[in-house]
């Protein structure tokens, strides 16, 4: 039997397959897209260092193939029942039953939907875009940058806490990163259109990281992106197709409207839905914020309310690709720990 | 990035419309603005759809505009709204049609509030029972006016005479719809399309044959905004709310208004004189100023009601450049006629918004 069959073939799946392998155990990646790599895939850089996102990645892929662990590409699980035995049987949209010892979940987590802000216009108007196709864009654009309805950008706005901290849209939690992928984010903007304003709209700035708020400081002394602590009320668009928002600047307490040509939705995390998908069939506790609830935040972080079943990363929570990354590791010491004893 | 219609939106914001039998609420003041929109209201959906819609002459006031001017308090609304849901029950009705949108956004907005607090409600019901020895049953269905043409604006748009194409070019007219804040911003789900792209007045111009114009101050307020009028100082305010609003639409070349507010359609349409006499500007390309329809007129216009019976003469801005690019039938000479055909004295023209000054 399989020792552990890893859901999830991002950079937490990644990495707890890597570390499990060389443990010595035998490992199978299941992963629902065709691709290794999760939302990885579509990054341009990572905060703080602004590497390409791709080296990263390039890195666990080059090290799953290297150690030749067997992955399962466009496979859906459907299901994850716990035997008698302790085992689990796992259903898939592939016809075989996958059985093993363990199970750890790192299906990671979905990206707020930004059409649920309404009044933001995404997929209503042309030059409202989120964080992730901005990424997207960085990734393949070559030469000028221009805003999607073709227009020179002279202007850029982000919004941060979109879907996050947000009663409206569901989601009370904070989505970690958003912030300082926004202060990345403005600053690229800045060095890639050196004439442009830039704007970052926000409710407050949350630099937990290592480097993050040097970054902050960066984006405002040598960059002069400009902070507005407010968070805007509407999006509508002008016959020329440029953005009019309407905001209050609630450091000098006024209202505040501004015509820019791209503005950039800073959105959120969301539980994976393919991890509420099947949560139910193997009685998984998931959290309110709908995150899997883990055992014991602090010093069990990695194992769930069903024995033998684990997680990590983005699964319990937003986390960083530092604290992903981490936590998987974390991950693979906790299931490496739990087949000792029951083997 | 795949680009989805507005209509997406509003698909997540549906309300339940009754289909018949209404117990029709009147406004206070729009039968002196608009005097023939309420008139016309009924007389589509008795005539032309065959509803059936009762009214009482006890209906009062629902003190709206005290009560967000800050001069009634909520206890006493709360009880003459509750008196106007007993004068349905007394009619064995259950489904409210409201011509004012105040009114409409403060039913929904006390409806709100007995559902969370129910001993608000029992407060109520006793109060207006010491009060008046009323009682009352909750309306099961609460709709605006407009809701109710909304919903059998495909029926009357095959009852229709006229689409709202341009004759000379064929093009569908461009029409500004503007919502009245009570509407849905106070109460999303309460709305059709919710408060971000209401669809009410939209889907009525689109089955109409008219086209859209999103424009950037498209949410912003007609300028009433009770206070800022009703206090002679603030009006400054108002007509610079007013003001900034067709300034946003001017780019789009709008060829008219349509609202469904008791107040909104009176402050776009007068407001507009207003500008033009101390500006010299206009918002149209005629220098005649853009007209500004209630919904009922709207449809009245469509089905070919007499735009003169329609009270269509009672507006600031003259209607007929729209009459006029639709083809409508209309005898000028009986624009400030009565109903028995005398000729009433004609009002002084505007020395503006008659095409004479150039537009800044």
């Amino acid at each position: 039997m399989i020792d552990v069959i890893i859901i999830g073939g991002g950079i937490a799946g990644m990495e707890a397959a890597c570390t499990l392998h060389d443990f010595g155990f035998e490992i199978i990646i299941l992963e629902k897209d065709k691709h290794l790599g999760g939302h990885l895939q579509n990054w341009d850089t990572l905060f703080p260092t602004k590497r390409n996102a791709s080296e990263v990645l390039d890195h666990y892929v080059k090290e799953v193939q290297k150690r030749s662990i067997t992955v399962y590409l466009n496979t859906d699980v459907t299901s994850v029942t716990k035997q008698d035995n302790g085992s689990f049987e796992i259903n898939t949209s592939r016809e075989v039953v996958f059985k093993c010892k363990t199970v750890l979940m790192t299906t990671g987590y979905d990206l707020f939907n930004a059409e649920r802000k309404e009044e933001y216009g995404y997929k209503i108007y042309d030059n409202v875009i989120t964080s992730a196709d901005l990424e997207k864009l960085l990734q393949t654009n070559k030469g000028e940058l221009r805003s999607p309805s073709g227009n020179p950008i002279k202007s850029v706005a982000f919004v941060h806490c979109v879907g996050s901290r947000d009663e409206k849209s569901g989601n009370h939690y904070c989505s970690n990163v958003c912030c300082v992928t926004g202060v990345k984010q403005a600053i690229k903007m800045r060095q890639l259109l050196p004439e442009a304003q830039v704007f970052n709209f926000y409710m407050d700035l949350r630099m937990y990281g290592a480097g993050f708020e040097e970054m902050y400081r960066e984006a405002q002394e040598v960059w002069r992106v400009q902070f507005i602590r407010g968070r805007l009320s509407e999006v509508a668009e002008t016959i020329d197709k440029r953005l009019q928002v309407k905001a209050e600047d609630t450091l000098s307490a006024r209202p505040l409207r501004m015509h820019v040509d791209l503005l950039v939705l800073l959105v959120g995390m969301e539980a994976s839905k393919a991890t509420g998908d099947f949560a139910q069939s193997c009685n998984l506790a998931c959290a309110q914020n709908r995150f899997v609830e883990t055992a014991d935040f602090h010093i069990a972080s990695n194992k769930t309310n069903v024995e033998g079943l684990f997680t990590a990363g983005c699964a319990i929570a937003p986390l960083s690709v530092f604290d992903t990354v981490n936590h998987a590791k974390a991950a693979a010491l906790t299931v490496k720990e739990h087949l000792r004893l029951n083997n | 990035m795949e680009k989805k219609p507005k209509s997406t939106q509003w698909a997540l914001y549906q309300k339940e419309i009754a289909d018949d039998n209404y117990f029709y609420g009147r406004s206070c003041i729009r039968q002196n603005f608009f005097p023939a929109s309420e008139k016309t209201f009924l007389k589509i959906l008795r005539e032309e759809l065959g509803k059936t819609v009762l009214e009482d002459p006890n209906h009062t006031t629902c003190t709206g505009i005290g009560y967000h001017s800050d001069v009634v308090p909520f206890d006493t609304t709360q009880t003459v709204v509750a008196r106007q849901f007993s004068l349905m029950t007394g009619m064995g009705l259950k489904n409210m049609a409201l011509s004012c949108i105040t009114s409409f956004g403060l039913y929904t907005e006390i409806l709100d509030t007995w559902h969370h607090f129910p001993e608000q409600l029992a407060k109520v019901r006793e109060m207006l029972y010491k009060a008046t020895k009323r009682e009352f049953e909750l309306p099961e269905n609460i709709a605006h006016a407009s809701d109710v043409i909304y919903k059998f604006r495909n029926e009357i748009a095959q009852k229709a005479k006229y689409k709202l194409i341009n004759k000379e070019t064929g093009e569908p007219l461009r029409v500004v719809e503007h919502i009245g804040c009570h509407y849905s911003k106070m109460f999303p789900t309460s709305g059709v399309g919710g408060a971000e792209f209401p669809q009410v007045l939209s889907g009525m111009v689109e089955a109409f044959g008219g086209e859209i114009v999103d424009y950037p101050e498209r949410r912003h307020c007609c300028g009433f905004g009770f206070r800022n009028y009703l206090v002679q100082a603030n009006r400054a305010y108002s007509i610079s709310n007013t003001k900034k609003k067709f300034e946003s639409m001017e780019p789009f070349k709008p060829d008219f208004i349509i609202t469904n507010c008791p107040g909104c359609p009176m402050f776009l349409d007068r407001w507009q004189y207003a500008i033009a006499e101390m500006d010299g500007k206009t918002y149209d390309t005629q220098g005649k100023g853009i007209p500004v329809l209630t919904y009922e007129e709207l449809a009245g216009m469509v089905l070919g009601y007499n735009p003169w019976d329609l009270g269509m003469q009672m507006h600031q801005i003259g209607v007929e450049t729209l009459l006029d690019k639709i083809g409508v039938e209309y005898n000028p000479d009986d624009k400030y006629k009565d109903i028995h055909g005398n000729q009433l004295p004609v009002p002084e023209c505007p020395s503006s918004l008659m095409g004479k000054l150039k537009t800044v």
